[in-house]
Protein backbone atom coordinates (compact mmCIF):
# COMPACT_ATOMS: atom_id res chain seq x y z
CA UNK A 1 0.00 0.00 0.00
CA UNK A 2 2.94 2.38 0.78
CA UNK A 3 4.64 1.95 -2.67
CA UNK A 4 0.98 3.07 -3.93
CA UNK A 5 0.76 5.74 -1.89
CA UNK A 6 4.46 6.88 -2.79
CA UNK A 7 3.15 6.75 -7.18
CA UNK A 8 0.12 8.88 -6.18
CA UNK A 9 1.47 11.53 -4.01
CA UNK A 10 4.45 11.60 -6.62
CA UNK A 11 1.75 12.50 -8.95
CA UNK A 12 0.19 15.32 -7.04
CA UNK A 13 3.81 16.18 -6.58
CA UNK A 14 3.88 16.93 -10.39
CA UNK A 15 0.47 18.25 -11.45
CA UNK A 16 0.72 21.41 -11.13
CA UNK A 17 3.99 21.20 -12.86
CA UNK A 18 3.06 19.47 -15.92
CA UNK A 19 1.25 21.52 -17.98
CA UNK A 20 0.10 18.26 -20.45
CA UNK A 21 -1.42 16.35 -17.95
CA UNK A 22 -3.04 19.90 -15.42
CA UNK A 23 -5.05 21.25 -18.75
CA UNK A 24 -6.65 17.86 -19.44
CA UNK A 25 -7.81 17.67 -15.87
CA UNK A 26 -8.83 21.56 -15.95
CA UNK A 27 -9.59 22.45 -19.71
CA UNK A 28 -13.46 21.09 -19.75
CA UNK A 29 -14.80 21.84 -16.03
CA UNK A 30 -13.84 25.67 -17.16
CA UNK A 31 -15.18 25.21 -20.19
CA UNK A 32 -18.17 24.04 -18.93
CA UNK A 33 -18.32 27.05 -16.52
CA UNK A 34 -18.27 29.76 -19.12
CA UNK A 35 -20.09 28.07 -21.54
CA UNK A 36 -22.55 26.80 -19.40
CA UNK A 37 -22.86 30.78 -17.79
CA UNK A 38 -22.00 32.77 -21.26
CA UNK A 39 -23.89 30.79 -23.89
CA UNK A 40 -27.62 30.97 -24.01
CA UNK A 41 -29.37 29.46 -27.33
CA UNK A 42 -33.14 29.24 -28.26
CA UNK A 43 -34.26 25.43 -27.69
CA UNK A 44 -31.47 24.06 -26.21
CA UNK A 45 -31.91 21.75 -23.60
CA UNK A 46 -31.08 22.50 -19.94
CA UNK A 47 -27.55 22.08 -19.04
CA UNK A 48 -26.68 21.04 -22.56
CA UNK A 49 -23.00 21.75 -22.18
CA UNK A 50 -22.34 20.43 -19.07
CA UNK A 51 -24.13 17.37 -20.12
CA UNK A 52 -21.89 17.07 -23.68
CA UNK A 53 -18.60 18.75 -22.05
CA UNK A 54 -19.20 15.73 -19.09
CA UNK A 55 -18.76 12.79 -21.91
CA UNK A 56 -16.01 14.79 -23.67
CA UNK A 57 -14.35 14.89 -20.10
CA UNK A 58 -14.30 11.40 -19.64
CA UNK A 59 -13.01 10.31 -23.20
CA UNK A 60 -10.17 12.68 -23.23
CA UNK A 61 -8.89 13.65 -19.85
CA UNK A 62 -7.95 10.22 -18.09
CA UNK A 63 -7.19 8.56 -21.41
CA UNK A 64 -4.69 11.14 -22.27
CA UNK A 65 -3.26 11.64 -18.38
CA UNK A 66 -2.81 7.92 -18.12
CA UNK A 67 -1.03 7.45 -21.72
CA UNK A 68 1.06 10.56 -21.24
CA UNK A 69 2.39 9.43 -17.59
CA UNK A 70 3.27 6.06 -18.27
CA UNK A 71 5.17 6.62 -21.73
CA UNK A 72 7.01 9.38 -20.15
CA UNK A 73 8.35 7.18 -17.08
CA UNK A 74 8.97 4.64 -20.12
CA UNK A 75 10.97 7.16 -21.58
CA UNK A 76 12.98 8.81 -19.27
CA UNK A 77 13.54 5.39 -17.35
CA UNK A 78 11.91 6.34 -13.79
CA UNK A 79 10.13 3.53 -14.31
CA UNK A 80 12.89 1.30 -14.35
CA UNK A 81 14.12 3.39 -11.06
CA UNK A 82 10.63 2.58 -9.73
CA UNK A 83 10.80 -1.09 -10.09
CA UNK A 84 14.06 -1.36 -8.87
CA UNK A 85 13.21 -0.13 -6.26
CA UNK A 86 10.68 -2.72 -5.23
CA UNK A 87 7.35 -1.05 -6.86
CA UNK A 88 5.40 -3.93 -8.46
CA UNK A 89 4.13 -2.92 -11.62
CA UNK A 90 0.20 -3.70 -10.23
CA UNK A 91 1.22 -0.70 -7.52
CA UNK A 92 2.83 1.12 -9.90
CA UNK A 93 -0.42 1.52 -12.32
CA UNK A 94 -2.81 1.40 -9.26
CA UNK A 95 -1.15 4.65 -8.18
CA UNK A 96 -1.52 6.74 -11.05
CA UNK A 97 -4.85 5.31 -12.01
CA UNK A 98 -5.94 6.23 -8.24
CA UNK A 99 -4.77 9.85 -9.01
CA UNK A 100 -6.05 10.24 -12.48
CA UNK A 101 -9.36 8.73 -10.96
CA UNK A 102 -9.28 11.46 -8.08
CA UNK A 103 -8.17 14.45 -10.26
CA UNK A 104 -10.73 13.31 -12.42
CA UNK A 105 -13.25 13.31 -9.56
CA UNK A 106 -13.30 17.25 -9.34
CA UNK A 107 -13.79 17.62 -12.65
CA UNK A 108 -17.25 15.40 -12.16
CA UNK A 109 -17.61 16.89 -9.42
CA UNK A 110 -17.88 20.56 -11.50
CA UNK A 111 -20.10 18.81 -14.05
CA UNK A 112 -22.27 17.65 -11.09
CA UNK A 113 -22.95 20.81 -9.77
CA UNK A 114 -23.05 22.95 -13.13
CA UNK A 115 -25.78 19.99 -14.22
CA UNK A 116 -27.70 20.79 -11.07
CA UNK A 117 -27.72 16.88 -9.99
CA UNK A 118 -29.18 16.04 -7.26
CA UNK A 119 -29.87 13.03 -5.21
CA UNK A 120 -30.25 9.54 -7.18
CA UNK A 121 -29.57 11.92 -10.53
CA UNK A 122 -26.54 13.04 -8.60
CA UNK A 123 -25.63 9.29 -7.68
CA UNK A 124 -26.26 7.97 -10.77
CA UNK A 125 -24.50 10.88 -12.55
CA UNK A 126 -21.30 9.95 -10.40
CA UNK A 127 -21.87 6.20 -11.40
CA UNK A 128 -21.77 6.68 -14.67
CA UNK A 129 -18.38 9.33 -14.92
CA UNK A 130 -16.74 6.99 -12.69
CA UNK A 131 -17.72 4.12 -15.19
CA UNK A 132 -16.06 5.90 -17.85
CA UNK A 133 -13.04 7.66 -16.30
CA UNK A 134 -11.85 3.84 -15.06
CA UNK A 135 -12.62 2.34 -19.10
CA UNK A 136 -10.45 5.75 -20.09
CA UNK A 137 -8.14 5.04 -17.98
CA UNK A 138 -8.10 1.12 -18.91
CA UNK A 139 -7.70 2.62 -22.47
CA UNK A 140 -5.10 5.08 -21.73
CA UNK A 141 -2.72 2.53 -19.49
CA UNK A 142 -3.46 0.14 -23.07
CA UNK A 143 -1.40 2.74 -24.68
CA UNK A 144 1.20 4.04 -22.55
CA UNK A 145 2.16 0.46 -21.85
CA UNK A 146 2.23 -0.20 -25.41
CA UNK A 147 4.21 2.64 -26.46
CA UNK A 148 7.91 2.88 -25.65
CA UNK A 149 8.33 6.98 -25.64
CA UNK A 150 6.31 9.95 -25.53
CA UNK A 151 6.24 10.47 -29.16
CA UNK A 152 4.82 7.26 -29.79
CA UNK A 153 1.65 7.58 -26.93
CA UNK A 154 0.95 11.01 -28.44
CA UNK A 155 0.30 9.55 -31.87
CA UNK A 156 -2.02 7.02 -30.42
CA UNK A 157 -3.93 8.81 -27.74
CA UNK A 158 -4.63 11.72 -30.40
CA UNK A 159 -6.84 10.14 -32.56
CA UNK A 160 -8.12 6.94 -30.18
CA UNK A 161 -9.13 10.00 -27.52
CA UNK A 162 -10.70 11.85 -30.96
CA UNK A 163 -13.59 8.77 -31.15
CA UNK A 164 -14.34 8.47 -27.68
CA UNK A 165 -14.22 12.04 -26.85
CA UNK A 166 -16.07 13.63 -29.93
CA UNK A 167 -18.17 10.92 -31.32
CA UNK A 168 -21.05 11.31 -28.89
CA UNK A 169 -21.52 15.05 -30.09
CA UNK A 170 -21.26 14.55 -33.71
CA UNK A 171 -24.03 11.91 -33.34
CA UNK A 172 -26.23 14.44 -32.83
CA UNK A 173 -25.64 15.36 -36.65
CA UNK A 174 -25.21 12.18 -37.95
CA UNK A 175 -27.74 9.14 -37.83
CA UNK A 176 -24.74 7.32 -39.18
CA UNK A 177 -22.22 8.40 -36.56
CA UNK A 178 -25.05 7.65 -34.05
CA UNK A 179 -25.14 4.45 -35.37
CA UNK A 180 -21.28 3.41 -35.13
CA UNK A 181 -21.21 5.31 -32.02
CA UNK A 182 -23.09 2.89 -30.36
CA UNK A 183 -20.61 0.35 -29.89
CA UNK A 184 -18.57 2.93 -27.83
CA UNK A 185 -18.74 3.19 -24.43
CA UNK A 186 -18.49 7.14 -24.28
CA UNK A 187 -21.89 7.56 -26.81
CA UNK A 188 -23.45 4.87 -24.07
CA UNK A 189 -22.18 6.86 -21.41
CA UNK A 190 -23.71 10.04 -23.47
CA UNK A 191 -26.65 8.51 -23.32
CA UNK A 192 -27.11 7.31 -20.02
CA UNK A 193 -26.24 10.94 -18.84
CA UNK A 194 -28.85 12.44 -20.97
CA UNK A 195 -31.30 9.52 -19.87
CA UNK A 196 -30.94 11.14 -16.20
CA UNK A 197 -34.31 12.00 -14.86
CA UNK A 198 -35.71 11.13 -17.87
CA UNK A 199 -35.51 7.34 -18.74
CA UNK A 200 -34.52 4.43 -17.15
CA UNK A 201 -30.69 2.95 -17.78
CA UNK A 202 -31.21 0.70 -21.19
CA UNK A 203 -29.83 -2.83 -21.08
CA UNK A 204 -27.90 -2.14 -24.48
CA UNK A 205 -25.57 0.70 -22.66
CA UNK A 206 -24.84 -1.91 -20.00
CA UNK A 207 -24.02 -4.74 -21.90
CA UNK A 208 -22.07 -2.53 -24.81
CA UNK A 209 -20.01 -0.97 -21.44
CA UNK A 210 -19.92 -3.98 -20.20
CA UNK A 211 -17.82 -5.32 -23.66
CA UNK A 212 -16.20 -2.61 -23.67
CA UNK A 213 -14.39 -3.21 -20.18
CA UNK A 214 -14.06 -6.67 -21.40
CA UNK A 215 -12.34 -5.70 -24.43
CA UNK A 216 -9.92 -3.05 -22.26
CA UNK A 217 -8.94 -5.21 -20.20
CA UNK A 218 -8.08 -7.82 -22.90
CA UNK A 219 -5.77 -5.37 -24.79
CA UNK A 220 -4.39 -4.35 -21.40
CA UNK A 221 -3.11 -8.10 -20.68
CA UNK A 222 -2.43 -8.20 -24.21
CA UNK A 223 0.13 -5.13 -24.31
CA UNK A 224 1.22 -6.05 -20.62
CA UNK A 225 2.16 -9.47 -21.58
CA UNK A 226 4.05 -8.13 -24.63
CA UNK A 227 5.68 -5.01 -23.26
CA UNK A 228 5.28 -5.13 -19.54
CA UNK A 229 6.58 -1.76 -17.80
CA UNK A 230 10.23 -1.68 -19.39
CA UNK B 1 35.81 -9.35 4.50
CA UNK B 2 33.59 -12.13 3.21
CA UNK B 3 32.97 -12.07 -0.88
CA UNK B 4 30.47 -9.32 -1.32
CA UNK B 5 29.76 -10.61 -5.23
CA UNK B 6 30.76 -13.58 -6.65
CA UNK B 7 30.20 -14.79 -10.57
CA UNK B 8 31.23 -18.21 -11.93
CA UNK B 9 31.00 -18.53 -16.10
CA UNK B 10 28.31 -16.04 -16.46
CA UNK B 11 27.29 -15.96 -20.41
CA UNK B 12 24.56 -13.79 -22.17
CA UNK B 13 23.71 -13.26 -25.43
CA UNK B 14 21.37 -11.08 -27.74
CA UNK B 15 20.64 -12.87 -30.37
CA UNK B 16 23.68 -14.44 -31.96
CA UNK B 17 26.12 -11.70 -30.41
CA UNK B 18 27.62 -13.20 -27.39
CA UNK B 19 27.78 -9.96 -24.64
CA UNK B 20 29.54 -11.95 -21.92
CA UNK B 21 31.49 -15.22 -22.20
CA UNK B 22 31.98 -16.78 -19.06
CA UNK B 23 32.87 -14.24 -16.82
CA UNK B 24 34.39 -15.07 -13.16
CA UNK B 25 34.82 -12.68 -10.41
CA UNK B 26 35.32 -12.48 -6.94
CA UNK B 27 34.89 -9.20 -5.27
CA UNK B 28 35.68 -8.48 -1.54
CA UNK B 29 33.14 -6.69 0.85
CA UNK B 30 34.52 -3.52 1.48
CA UNK B 31 36.73 -2.93 -1.98
CA UNK B 32 36.26 -0.52 -4.99
CA UNK B 33 36.12 -2.68 -8.13
CA UNK B 34 36.47 -1.42 -11.80
CA UNK B 35 35.42 -3.24 -14.47
CA UNK B 36 37.05 -1.41 -17.55
CA UNK B 37 36.20 -1.64 -21.18
CA UNK B 38 35.42 0.30 -24.17
CA UNK B 39 31.73 1.18 -24.91
CA UNK B 40 29.67 -2.23 -25.84
CA UNK B 41 32.18 -4.33 -24.02
CA UNK B 42 29.32 -5.59 -21.80
CA UNK B 43 29.61 -4.03 -18.68
CA UNK B 44 26.19 -2.59 -18.19
CA UNK B 45 24.93 -6.18 -18.80
CA UNK B 46 26.98 -7.30 -16.44
CA UNK B 47 25.46 -4.86 -13.65
CA UNK B 48 22.18 -5.34 -15.22
CA UNK B 49 22.52 -9.09 -14.42
CA UNK B 50 24.05 -8.12 -10.81
CA UNK B 51 20.97 -6.47 -10.13
CA UNK B 52 18.58 -9.08 -11.18
CA UNK B 53 17.07 -6.48 -14.17
CA UNK B 54 18.52 -9.80 -16.70
CA UNK B 55 19.13 -13.42 -16.10
CA UNK B 56 22.29 -14.78 -17.88
CA UNK B 57 22.14 -17.35 -20.14
CA UNK B 58 23.84 -19.76 -18.04
CA UNK B 59 26.19 -19.37 -15.12
CA UNK B 60 25.99 -18.10 -11.76
CA UNK B 61 26.47 -14.97 -10.01
CA UNK B 62 26.00 -13.75 -6.29
CA UNK B 63 25.21 -11.02 -4.38
CA UNK B 64 26.62 -12.16 -0.89
CA UNK B 65 24.97 -15.63 -0.51
CA UNK B 66 21.93 -14.83 -3.06
CA UNK B 67 21.51 -15.88 -6.74
CA UNK B 68 21.28 -12.50 -8.44
CA UNK B 69 18.09 -14.87 -10.59
CA UNK B 70 16.38 -14.75 -7.18
CA UNK B 71 16.64 -10.99 -5.56
CA UNK B 72 13.70 -10.13 -3.64
CA UNK B 73 12.58 -6.55 -3.29
CA UNK B 74 14.48 -6.64 0.52
CA UNK B 75 17.43 -7.43 -1.15
CA UNK B 76 17.31 -4.67 -3.64
CA UNK B 77 17.27 -2.54 -0.48
CA UNK B 78 20.91 -3.52 -0.11
CA UNK B 79 22.28 -2.06 -2.92
CA UNK B 80 21.87 1.28 -4.59
CA UNK B 81 22.28 1.61 -8.45
CA UNK B 82 23.12 4.61 -10.48
CA UNK B 83 22.73 3.86 -14.19
CA UNK B 84 23.40 6.22 -16.73
CA UNK B 85 19.94 6.14 -18.44
CA UNK B 86 18.33 5.83 -14.84
CA UNK B 87 16.01 9.01 -14.68
CA UNK B 88 15.09 11.73 -12.42
CA UNK B 89 11.52 13.57 -12.12
CA UNK B 90 12.60 16.45 -14.31
CA UNK B 91 10.00 18.64 -12.56
CA UNK B 92 10.06 17.81 -9.60
CA UNK B 93 12.70 19.11 -7.15
CA UNK B 94 15.70 17.50 -5.62
CA UNK B 95 14.08 17.13 -2.26
CA UNK B 96 10.98 15.93 -4.04
CA UNK B 97 12.49 13.29 -5.97
CA UNK B 98 14.20 11.92 -3.11
CA UNK B 99 11.16 12.17 -1.32
CA UNK B 100 9.00 9.42 -2.86
CA UNK B 101 11.66 6.97 -2.84
CA UNK B 102 12.18 7.92 0.89
CA UNK B 103 8.19 6.66 1.24
CA UNK B 104 8.78 3.75 -0.83
CA UNK B 105 11.52 2.19 1.30
CA UNK B 106 9.90 3.53 4.59
CA UNK B 107 12.49 5.81 5.30
CA UNK B 108 12.19 9.19 7.84
CA UNK B 109 12.12 12.89 6.17
CA UNK B 110 15.45 13.21 7.76
CA UNK B 111 16.88 10.42 5.38
CA UNK B 112 16.76 12.88 2.29
CA UNK B 113 18.56 15.93 3.72
CA UNK B 114 21.14 13.49 4.79
CA UNK B 115 20.95 11.95 1.49
CA UNK B 116 21.46 15.74 -0.47
CA UNK B 117 23.97 16.62 2.62
CA UNK B 118 26.25 13.81 1.62
CA UNK B 119 26.28 14.81 -2.35
CA UNK B 120 26.62 18.56 -1.65
CA UNK B 121 23.04 19.27 -2.72
CA UNK B 122 21.31 20.69 0.31
CA UNK B 123 21.43 24.51 -1.05
CA UNK B 124 19.86 22.51 -4.25
CA UNK B 125 17.34 21.06 -2.26
CA UNK B 126 14.32 23.12 -4.06
CA UNK B 127 15.55 22.69 -7.38
CA UNK B 128 13.85 21.37 -10.39
CA UNK B 129 16.05 18.10 -11.30
CA UNK B 130 15.67 19.63 -14.59
CA UNK B 131 17.54 22.51 -14.07
CA UNK B 132 20.56 20.73 -12.66
CA UNK B 133 23.92 20.90 -14.37
CA UNK B 134 25.30 17.29 -15.33
CA UNK B 135 27.31 16.76 -12.74
CA UNK B 136 25.04 17.72 -10.09
CA UNK B 137 21.99 15.34 -11.79
CA UNK B 138 25.28 12.66 -11.01
CA UNK B 139 25.09 13.72 -7.30
CA UNK B 140 21.31 13.48 -7.31
CA UNK B 141 21.29 9.88 -8.52
CA UNK B 142 24.35 8.91 -6.37
CA UNK B 143 22.22 10.26 -3.61
CA UNK B 144 18.72 8.35 -4.79
CA UNK B 145 21.05 5.70 -4.30
CA UNK B 146 22.91 5.99 -1.22
CA UNK B 147 19.50 6.87 0.67
CA UNK B 148 18.68 3.01 1.82
CA UNK B 149 22.29 3.37 2.80
CA UNK B 150 23.01 0.45 1.02
CA UNK B 151 25.83 -2.49 1.35
CA UNK B 152 27.09 -2.13 -2.16
CA UNK B 153 26.62 0.19 -4.86
CA UNK B 154 26.67 -0.10 -8.36
CA UNK B 155 27.78 2.30 -10.49
CA UNK B 156 27.42 2.43 -14.34
CA UNK B 157 30.09 5.10 -15.59
CA UNK B 158 28.96 7.65 -12.87
CA UNK B 159 31.36 10.36 -14.49
CA UNK B 160 30.68 9.47 -17.97
CA UNK B 161 30.47 13.09 -19.76
CA UNK B 162 31.67 15.12 -16.74
CA UNK B 163 33.96 18.39 -16.57
CA UNK B 164 37.05 17.07 -14.23
CA UNK B 165 35.87 18.87 -11.11
CA UNK B 166 31.83 17.07 -11.02
CA UNK B 167 34.08 14.31 -11.63
CA UNK B 168 36.77 14.84 -8.68
CA UNK B 169 33.41 15.76 -6.62
CA UNK B 170 31.56 11.99 -7.51
CA UNK B 171 35.21 10.73 -6.91
CA UNK B 172 34.97 11.79 -3.10
CA UNK B 173 31.82 10.88 -2.62
CA UNK B 174 32.64 7.62 -3.99
CA UNK B 175 35.99 7.41 -1.71
CA UNK B 176 34.00 8.45 1.77
CA UNK B 177 31.54 5.29 0.88
CA UNK B 178 34.82 2.98 0.41
CA UNK B 179 35.77 4.82 3.79
CA UNK B 180 32.36 4.10 4.97
CA UNK B 181 32.88 -0.58 4.53
CA UNK B 182 30.55 0.15 1.33
CA UNK B 183 31.28 -2.04 -1.33
CA UNK B 184 31.75 -0.51 -4.93
CA UNK B 185 31.32 -2.09 -7.77
CA UNK B 186 32.10 0.45 -10.44
CA UNK B 187 32.18 0.55 -14.38
CA UNK B 188 34.15 2.75 -16.03
CA UNK B 189 36.36 3.30 -19.67
CA UNK B 190 38.26 6.02 -17.80
CA UNK B 191 41.64 4.41 -17.11
CA UNK B 192 42.56 7.54 -14.66
CA UNK B 193 39.08 7.25 -12.42
CA UNK B 194 40.18 3.42 -12.04
CA UNK B 195 43.57 4.20 -11.57
CA UNK B 196 42.32 6.83 -8.55
CA UNK B 197 39.63 4.60 -6.71
CA UNK B 198 39.84 0.95 -7.55
CA UNK B 199 41.47 -1.86 -5.40
CA UNK B 200 40.98 -4.39 -8.09
CA UNK B 201 40.06 -3.59 -11.96
CA UNK B 202 39.31 -6.05 -14.32
CA UNK B 203 39.53 -5.76 -17.93
CA UNK B 204 36.83 -6.54 -20.34
CA UNK B 205 36.70 -6.84 -24.19
CA UNK B 206 34.71 -8.56 -26.32
CA UNK B 207 32.78 -10.11 -22.57
CA UNK B 208 35.79 -11.73 -21.78
CA UNK B 209 38.13 -10.57 -18.74
CA UNK B 210 41.24 -10.43 -20.49
CA UNK B 211 43.30 -9.02 -17.33
CA UNK B 212 42.86 -8.79 -13.57
CA UNK B 213 44.04 -7.75 -10.52
CA UNK B 214 44.84 -4.44 -8.41
CA UNK B 215 45.47 -1.33 -11.31
CA UNK B 216 49.63 -1.65 -10.19
CA UNK B 217 49.95 -5.39 -10.15
CA UNK B 218 48.30 -5.31 -14.41
CA UNK B 219 50.84 -2.30 -14.89
CA UNK B 220 53.61 -3.78 -13.42
CA UNK B 221 52.94 -6.79 -14.70
CA UNK B 222 53.23 -5.64 -18.17
CA UNK B 223 56.27 -3.78 -17.74
CA UNK B 224 58.24 -5.68 -20.33
CA UNK B 225 61.23 -3.22 -20.26
CA UNK B 226 61.87 -2.80 -16.60
CA UNK B 227 63.81 -0.12 -16.73
CA UNK B 228 64.32 3.43 -15.16
CA UNK B 229 63.77 6.70 -16.62
CA UNK B 230 66.06 9.79 -15.15
CA UNK B 231 66.13 13.20 -16.13
CA UNK B 232 69.29 14.21 -15.07
CA UNK B 233 69.76 18.18 -13.89
CA UNK B 234 72.06 18.89 -17.02
CA UNK B 235 68.99 18.19 -19.32
CA UNK B 236 69.90 14.95 -19.75
CA UNK B 237 67.52 11.99 -19.61
CA UNK B 238 69.22 8.54 -19.22
CA UNK B 239 68.07 4.63 -18.46
CA UNK B 240 68.86 2.67 -15.88
CA UNK B 241 67.62 -1.52 -15.32
CA UNK B 242 64.94 -1.49 -13.32
CA UNK B 243 66.64 -4.42 -10.52
CA UNK B 244 69.58 -4.15 -7.85
CA UNK B 245 71.87 -4.01 -10.54
CA UNK B 246 71.65 -0.18 -10.52
CA UNK B 247 71.12 0.66 -6.83
CA UNK B 248 74.94 2.21 -7.46
CA UNK B 249 74.33 4.34 -10.02
CA UNK B 250 70.99 5.53 -8.61
CA UNK B 251 72.05 6.45 -5.25
CA UNK B 252 75.09 8.41 -6.74
CA UNK B 253 72.37 10.60 -8.70
CA UNK B 254 70.01 10.81 -5.96
CA UNK B 255 73.11 11.90 -3.30
CA UNK B 256 74.76 14.04 -5.92
CA UNK B 257 71.79 15.44 -6.76
CA UNK B 258 71.97 15.14 -10.17
CA UNK B 259 68.85 13.18 -10.63
CA UNK B 260 65.41 15.49 -11.01
CA UNK B 261 62.95 13.03 -11.80
CA UNK B 262 62.93 9.18 -11.68
CA UNK B 263 60.46 7.07 -13.67
CA UNK B 264 59.55 3.41 -14.49
CA UNK B 265 58.98 2.16 -17.38
CA UNK B 266 55.40 0.81 -16.33
CA UNK B 267 52.66 1.23 -18.87
CA UNK B 268 49.37 2.68 -17.53
CA UNK B 269 46.00 0.66 -18.17
CA UNK B 270 45.11 2.07 -21.43
CA UNK B 271 48.64 0.77 -23.19
CA UNK B 272 47.86 -2.49 -21.09
CA UNK B 273 45.14 -2.87 -22.44
CA UNK B 274 46.06 -1.70 -25.86
CA UNK B 275 48.64 -4.24 -25.56
CA UNK B 276 46.10 -6.73 -24.89
CA UNK B 277 42.66 -6.02 -27.12
CA UNK B 278 44.42 -3.88 -29.78
CA UNK B 279 41.99 -1.22 -28.76
CA UNK B 280 41.73 1.51 -27.07
CA UNK B 281 39.59 2.07 -23.42
CA UNK B 282 38.38 4.61 -24.56
CA UNK B 283 36.72 4.05 -27.89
Amino acid sequence: MKNIIAVFLKQLSDTLKNKTVLIQFAMFPVLVIVFENAVKLEDMPEHFFARIFAVMFVGMAPLTCMSAIIAEEKEKNTLRVLMMSNVKPAEYLVGVGAYVFVMCAFGTAVFAAVGGYTGADLALFVGVMSAGIILSELTGAVIGVFSSNQMTATSITVPVMAIFSFLPMLSMFNDTIKAAARVTYSQQLSELINGIGVSEISAESMIVISVNLVIAVALFTMAYRKKGLE
Amino acid sequence: MNCAIRTEGIVKSFGSRTVLDGIDLDIKGGEIFGLLGPSGAGKTTLIKILTGQLTQDSGTSYIGRKDTRKLTGADHKRFGITMDNFGLYDRLSCYENLLTFARIHGLPKSSITDALAKVGLSDAAKTPAGKLSKGMTGRLKLARAFMTDPDILFLDEPTSGLDPVSADEIHRIILSEKARGKTVFLTTHTMTEAEKLCGHIALLNEGKIVEYGSPEEICRRYDHQRMLKIHLSDGRDMELPHNSDAAAALSELIVSGRAETIHTTEPDLETVFMELTGKELSA
